[in-house]
């Protein structure tokens, strides 16, 4: 049985030298879900750039019982599904079906499976009817539920979201937490919203200036005000 | 992360860094602008005018390769005035035929192909060396000073504003398909897709890129407008120019006037 994450003594520093992570480690075991919270630029978009070889520090990183390495980086991308902060970014195709079709094209599947992967990862973010949509046109929250679907048509053992609440309404953001609630899926997710961590995940790693400063069980860590305001953060 | 790379200016404290944008601006154009006028094959001339651009060159701290090498960019200019050689007429150099065509070098199209060379390899050193010691944002104020139009201004201002964020947006996308360029863990599949479907991917992506920076622009005006903005962009009044930059401009003028007028004296 392999660890979904493990990452040992992990660094880097941007090219211009500002440092971003300090010898990170942490083990997250498979279905296991786990929020990643700290103040703005404390690195948690770094630490999860690393988690699939776009950023390569120094230190050990596995996941899904595989190195990342040149070598793995392919079958590392498909078994990491690696959510954006915005879906701008992450849905680059003109419509929907081009998007969430990309992973599974990319690896070659025929077509039969391919489409078969669409519907199911658009089924499973309950947005089955907007295939043939234009990406430019969808509302923020019908963007980041596509914006997971092109991540599920590659059905990845883990769903790294970054920021997956920012920006959303009340609405929107109660479906998404409905929705992240389902997918039984290892998660990391990097957020500010102490809500959503407290309503889905049982385990929480602060990170601030490139450190794990805390990696606990969310109602203890929660409890602790001093801890929280020390590092940017509130308790709900 | 942000894209520096594009941005020539190298941050310095040497003399020509400190040297007022606007006496900087003046004398980049006219240092061109005489070079552009020396006549063809006024040898001397560019021999001295390129000893005042390296001698900026040294004093300014970039080091010469730095310079030598970005100005590579002369290179365009050279290969349209290739065609000179044979088009200018004058005694043969040399000919080539193919079948029943056949075309003449000239001496003469020689020398002026390798005066227009030389010309625009110093010009494009000049036009380096001032991009490079001067900001732009420095450089922008230095043209609203000489009454460069504004709005032309303006857009130059917006444009090398938002080139980055461009840059950014291009690089997150890639990013973004980088992440789910997977391998299946099936045997026999290849990844990669074919070549058409990933050029189709692309374009797609150049699409999104154009449609964003259309919203984008759109956004940028409204954001600028309920602030005020009319069309017209303001600035502060600047500093005057101080009196030794006076006299370091109206010497390197000094100096080039003379040699344009020693060049068309001897070579005219």
């Amino acid at each position: 049985m392999h660890h979904s994450i493990e990452i040992k003594d992990l660094s880097f520093s941007y090219p211009d030298g500002t440092p971003a992570l300090n010898n990170i480690s942490l083990s997250i075991a498979p279905g296991e879900k786990v929020a990643l919270v700290g103040p703005n630029g404390a690195g948690k978009s770094t630490l999860i750039l690393h988690l699939n070889g776009i950023l390569n520090g120094q230190g050990y990183i596995r996941v899904c019982g595989l190195e990342v390495s040149k070598e793995n980086l392919g079958r590392v991308r498909s078994c990491v599904g690696l959510v954006f902060q915005s879906p701008e970014d992450q849905l680059f195709s003109p419509t929907v079906f081009d998007d969430v079709a990309f992973g599974p094209l990319y690896q070659g599947l025929p077509t039969g499976q391919v489409l078969q992967s669409v519907d199911e990862a658009l089924d499973a973010v309950h947005m089955l009817g907007y295939k043939s949509r234009v990406s430019h046109h969808l509302s923020m929250g019908e963007k980041k539920r596509i914006a997971i679907a092109t991540v599920l048509s590659m059905h990845p053992e883990v769903l790294v979201l970054d920021e997956p609440t920012g920006g959303l309404d009340p609405h929107a953001r109660r479906s998404l937490i409905h929705l992240l609630k389902e997918l039984p899926l290892t998660m990391l997710v990097s957020t500010h919203d102490m809500l959503l961590v407290r309503e889905i995940f049982p385990r929480m790693i602060i990170l601030d200036e490139g450190i794990i400063v805390a990696d606990g069980p969310t109602q203890e860590l929660m409890e602790d005000s001093m801890l929280l305001e020390a590092h940017g953060l509130e308790k709900p | 992360m942000h894209v520096h790379f594009l941005d020539p200016y190298h941050p310095g404290d040497s003399p020509i860094h400190r040297l007022d944008p606007r006496i900087k601006l003046v004398l980049t154009l006219a240092f061109i602008l005489t070079n552009t006028l020396v006549p063809t094959a006024a040898w001397p001339i560019y021999i001295l005018l390129f000893a005042m651009i390296l001698s900026a060159e040294l004093i300014s701290e970039l080091g010469v390769y730095h310079v030598i090498k970005r100005s590579a960019l002369a290179l365009l200019f050279v290969l349209a005035a290739l065609p000179l050689i044979f088009t200018v007429p004058g005694d043969t150099l040399f000919a080539l035929g193919l079948g029943p065509w056949s075309i003449h070098a000239s001496y003469a199209g020689l020398e002026r192909f390798i005066s227009i060379s030389l010309k625009s390899w110093i010009s494009v050193q000049a036009a380096i060396v001032l991009a490079s010691t001067t900001s732009f944002p420095d450089l922008l104020v230095a043209m609203r000073s000489l009454h460069v139009p504004r709005l032309l201004v303006s857009i130059f201002g917006l444009m090398w504003r938002y080139l980055f964020v461009l840059v950014d947006e291009a690089t997150r996308l890639i990013r973004a398909r980088l992440a789910r360029s997977g391998q299946s863990d099936k045997e026999g599949l290849r990844p990669g897709g074919s070549i058409s479907w990933r050029a189709r991917v692309t374009g797609g992506m150049a699409g999104s890129l154009f449609l964003r920076a259309f919203d984008r622009s759109d956004r940028i005006y409204m954001a600028m407008v309920s602030r005020g903005y009319d069309g017209e962009a303001r600035s502060i009044p600047l500093p005057k120019i101080q009196p030794v930059h006076r006299v370091i401009l109206i010497t390197i003028l000094g100096i080039l006037v003379i040699l344009l007028g020693f060049a068309y004296l001897f070579w005219g």
